[in-house]
């Protein structure tokens, strides 16, 4: 069995507390006097530092949510001087503003060291030539698996997202081993290696899919069409990237790195933490981080913890496959969609905000349609001008949301609505 | 001369079509003309009827998307060879035609075919040139001979 940390990957439940309790009471400190806005909601719970003596306490400590992140954007919630800041990096975009994640150059480090244990538990070493189709840039993905490959060893291939073509030749002419991309251009990689004729060429032999929610159906998919094991990998900006957690050989779930991220799950609705096995919304608490150190953020996942034992030999706590969210965004393509994004184009471009979008997954490529009431303005006695609308809505909607939508026209007043409230989104995706 | 063309938005639906016209048939408005457009999402119904403004009011109180646009009508023999000769006219002058549609008519051997060009006056210079008579509405519903 491989792996790259042994000693904290494979902890006993006892040191791995008294670690996670150390790191915690002191990040705690740290956050208290350098985050002023955590500090009123600490002052505010009645809860100081001192309070916080092991992981016992941490229910204590406020809950941060997505909204906190954006009224402290942008450096409301950096924690340390700028001289020891050395990366921004951001989510993809929301409604409002960006959440933008700072890193000193220890944060980098130890965000690596947890895409390198993604890497190893896959199977890659020295010999491995890593190829990373995640997008590279603002985007955790590509710096993420980039950074985990070179504290491997591996031969990284720095691909970045697109050009299928370019994709496909480097990855049979250096003879790639280990694909990182989302399971969802896996699978059109999949096709197309098929499609062309490459199957016979590639070297593959595993892959490290995140940054979506697939199936395990997607998975034997995937693992049958390249000959590999597919295996997943869970993160979020605003915790580090990905590398949060790592699927191990028994692919039942993710191991969280929890020397560096504490995991809870909590209701919901009343924010109370829920016993292990039960299902509900994903919390993390940064133990090591010291730029971006958020405590007890929530994540809006939902998924169960596990803490049975594991063949692989590893004791880091378990969490499921996602099994949903708990606000309305979507994930479509591993780009985050906000419906309140759509009802903005329409408006800017004249339209009424009566839309409904359909999520649906064909073929595991995501499908993405949007269904807009006709007005009277952007009707034609011509095919050709309502075309020609119509491309502009799609080209005006790709600019605000980074993916193209088909867009429907429909009769006016035509949309579902029940109770005066109209039905926003049909997601069909079984996941 | 040119006639007011009525043009519906019509979804891909089952019955929509059926919708429309009965909308009309009930209220007695005389259909002359009519093509359906279509595309993979919707289609556009186009429409010569008796009374323009009332078939648009009955419409827009249906709900539907409607528009108004001015049209040219040709008539044309019934006989192999005549159409191709008043459209080498349009395209002689330069004219595009958007679509094209033909009528029923009541005048016997005689054929009302409908043109959307890019230039009405254009084309009516052309046809004014050539001796060809643009059709009134008059002449389209009333032209019974």
């Amino acid at each position: 069995m491989n792996y790259y940390q042994e000693e904290m990957e494979c902890a006993t439940r006892e040191s791995m507390r008294e670690l996670q309790s150390n790191r915690l009471v002191e990040n705690v400190r740290h956050v208290y006097d350098n985050v002023r806005c955590y500090r009123k909601m600490m002052d505010d719970k009645g809860v100081g530092p001192g309070d916080i003596k092991s992981v016992d306490d941490l229910p204590k400590l406020p809950l941060l949510s997505k909204d906190d992140l954006k009224e402290a954007y942008p450096y409301g919630l950096l924690a340390v001087p700028l001289a020891d800041a050395v990366r921004i990096q951001s989510t993809s975009g929301t409604t409002g503003k960006r959440v933008v994640a700072f890193y000193t150059q220890g944060d980098i480090d130890l965000w690596e060291d947890c895409c390198a244990r993604a890497i190893v538990a896959a199977g890659g070493g020295k010999d491995d030539v890593v190829h990373v189709c995640y997008g590279y840039g603002l985007f955790t993905g590509g710096p993420g698996l980039n950074g985990g490959s070179h504290r491997v060893g591996s031969l990284t291939l720095p691909m970045s997202s697109g050009n299928t073509d370019r994709q496909i030749q480097f990855m049979c002419d250096l003879d790639a081993t280990i694909l990182c991309c989302t399971p969802s251009y896996a699978a059109f990689l999949a096709e197309t290696i098929i499609d062309q004729g490459f199957r016979g060429k590639i070297k593959l032999k595993a892959g490290i899919f995140g940054a979506e929610a697939w199936s395990e159906e997607m998975r034997r998919d995937i693992e049958a069409r390249l000959g590999i094991k597919a295996y997943d990998i869970y993160g979020l900006t605003e915790v580090s990237g990905p590398g949060v957690s790592f699927e191990c050989c028994e692919q039942t779930g993710m191991h969280v790195n929890e020397d560096h991220f504490i995991a809870e799950i909590i209701d919901p609705a009343t924010g109370e933490v829920l016993p292990e096995g039960e299902q509900g919304e994903l919390v993390f608490t940064c133990i090591t981080k010291k730029a971006f150190p958020l405590l007890r953020y929530r994540t809006r996942d939902i998924c169960v913890l596990s803490r049975k034992p594991c063949s692989c030999g590893r004791t880091l706590v378990k969490m499921s496959r996602l099994m949903g969210r708990t606000d309305d965004m979507l994930i479509i393509r591993g780009v985050n969609v906000f419906p309140s994004q759509i009802e903005t184009v329409l408006l800017n471009c004249g339209l009424t905000p009566n839309y409904q979008i359909l999520v649906d997954r064909v073929h595991h490529t995501d499908t993405f349609e949007v269904l807009v009431e006709l007005t009277p303005e952007m009707f034609s006695d011509t095919i050709k001008e309502i075309s020609t609308r119509e491309n502009e809505l799609v080209a005006a909607m790709r600019a605000m949301l980074g993916i193209s939508p088909k867009v429907t026209l429909v009769a006016p007043r035509s949309l579902a609505r029940s109770e005066g409230k109209a039905v926003r989104v049909v997601d069909k995706r079984k996941i | 001369m040119t006639i007011e063309q009525i043009s519906v938005f019509l979804e891909n639906k089952p019955g929509r079509l059926a919708e429309v016209t009965k909308i009309m048939g009930d209220a007695g408005v005389d259909l002359r003309a009519m093509s359906l457009a279509d595309t993979a999402d919707f289609g556009v119904l186009r429409l010569m009827v008796n009374d323009p403004e009332k078939t648009l009011e009955l419409l827009r109180a249906a709900g539907c998307v409607v528009s108004v646009t001015p049209v040219l009508a040709v008539c044309i023999a019934d006989k192999p060879g005549s159409l191709a000769e008043v459209l080498s006219v349009l395209a002689d002058a330069g004219v595009s035609v958007e679509y094209s549609y033909a009528s029923i008519t009541r005048k016997k051997d005689n054929a009302y075919v409908i043109f959307r060009v890019d230039d009405n006056g254009r084309a009516l210079e052309a046809f004014a040139k050539h001796g060809i008579t643009a059709a009134s509405a008059k002449d389209l519903f009333n032209g019974a001979e």
